[in-house]
């Protein structure tokens, strides 16, 4: 059984103009939101995006934008409560991830 | 000085120092690994498990042996060397702050720089002939392969997610298959999780049940220890077929569920059924949508979306509830 998070909501854009179809998005997808096809990447299924950032990353051509974040609920409450961005504050010594 | 390794002296925050030294490290995995990794399951002490960063050598590396790089957390490096026997390797281990690969690419020190100063300080460049590393691809929200190839030389490849398939990486040319790049989450993936999600919350609710108990709240002593278990444990075993998306919603569920079955135990008015469904729902709902950090698909979109609706609704739902079992009996 698959699982799939809310609809609608990523923050994921891929620029075909941009694109020259090198397939690194492919390789470092965890959840296979890309594939190639004729000759540029494509978006299979945008909900399954965590925005984990490794695309827009290693796109060395920079067609792809995300606004990388964890998708965490003690992060946003955390960064909610200190006012800044979230943060899971796993470099102390917290129990999450 | 050559042309590559001043290009690598203007990246902010580099030494210049090369050591050139590496330890030795064996494939084994011993009781005392096995012991280690249940503790860091259940947050025993979970800061001792950091391995030293640096280079290890695996078997007996020669300058044509691979390159594999990996984080100081203990879970994430005896991942690797014990998928690696018979294999002999360089083992590159980032300084992560004692925090696996993944996460550690999330926040940044799984990533470009620690990466492009760990190649330079551990003088690879003069232990091996090619100019390759291989990455678990879970590295990868923090490294740009580009980046780094330009720093350093050495160029990227993203290996397989999990290091139990290096080996058949390997033997396919080192090319990982669609399926080696998918990130998982059945159920042996969310289950083993579900004790940090248990002693996390526990520490609040395990003496709020004891208390409530010693004021002879019964119901409420037992029904608390129920949503914790539906928060921390049903929700990880059964995400999948809890209803809905969202994680607040599939809490809540399983929070629900939990109070009717204990409550065929527990006789009480209809009121203080329909009281008691709201708070321990909400309970749960609260502490289930803390697994979207655990979870390996939710984005941070979808958490801020779901938590603008979920809190105000669970606090509503606690409200409703207290005043509901305070003065259900007047109605």
């Amino acid at each position: 059984m698959s699982l799939k998070y809310l609809s609608g909501v990523t923050t994921l854009k891929l620029n075909p103009d941009k694109c020259t179809g090198c397939g690194m998005c492919v390789n470092v997808c965890p959840h296979a939101v890309f594939i190639i096809k004729t000759r540029k990447a494509a978006i299979t299924d945008p909900d399954l995006c965590m925005e984990c950032g490794a695309c827009a990353l290693n796109c060395s051509f920079e067609a792809i934008t995300v606004k990388k974040g964890v998708g965490c609920a003690q992060a946003v409450r955390n960064g909610f409560l200190r006012g800044t961005e979230p943060d899971c504050g796993c470099g102390g010594d917290s129990s999450c991830c | 000085m050559s042309a590559r390794s001043r290009k690598i002296l203007m990246m902010p925050g580099m030494t210049s120092s090369t050591t050139c030294g590496f330890e030795l490290i064996s494939a084994e995995y011993t009781g005392a690994d096995r012991l280690a990794a249940w503790k860091a399951r259940w947050g025993i002490n979970r800061m001792a498990y950091r391995i030293k960063p640096g280079l290890y050598a695996l078997g007996g590396p020669s300058a044509s042996s691979p390159v594999f790089a990996s984080a100081n957390y203990k879970l994430s490096f005896d991942a690797l060397r014990t998928n690696l026997k018979g294999i002999s390797a360089w083992l590159l281990v980032l300084d992560t702050k004692g925090i696996n690969v993944w996460c550690a690419a999330g926040k940044g020190t799984f990533g470009t720089l620690e990466l492009a100063r760990s190649i330079r300080e551990s003088g690879l460049e003069k232990l091996v002939n090619h100019r390759s590393v291989t990455l678990p691809q879970l590295g990868a929200p923090g490294v740009s392969a580009h980046r780094v190839k330009a720093y350093t030389g050495f160029s990227i490849t993203y290996g397989p997610v999990r290091a139990e398939d290096i080996p058949e990486f390997i033997a396919s040319g080192c090319k990982a298959s669609p399926e080696m790049r998918k990130v998982r989450f059945g159920f042996a993936e969310r289950i083993v999780l579900a004790p940090v999600q248990l002693t996390q919350f526990g520490r609040y609710l395990v003496p709020a049940s004891v208390i409530l108990l010693l004021f002879g709240l019964k119901a409420d002593s037992l029904l608390t220890a129920g949503a914790l278990l539906a928060g921390t444990v049903l929700v990880p075993a059964l995400l999948p077929w809890l209803p809905g998306r969202s994680f607040a919603v599939k809490s809540a569920a399983a929070g629900l569920a939990t109070t009717a079955v204990l409550s065929a135990f527990l006789p009480m008015p209809i009121y203080q059924f329909c009281a008691r469904g709201l708070i321990y729902s909400a309970a749960a709902s609260f502490i289930g949508l803390d697994f979207t950090g655990a979870s390996t698909y939710t984005s941070l979109s979808g958490v801020k979306k779901e938590m603008r609706a979920a809190l105000p609704a669970q606090a509503l739902a606690l409200l409703a509830g207290l005043l509901l079992l305070l003065f259900g009996r007047f109605l």
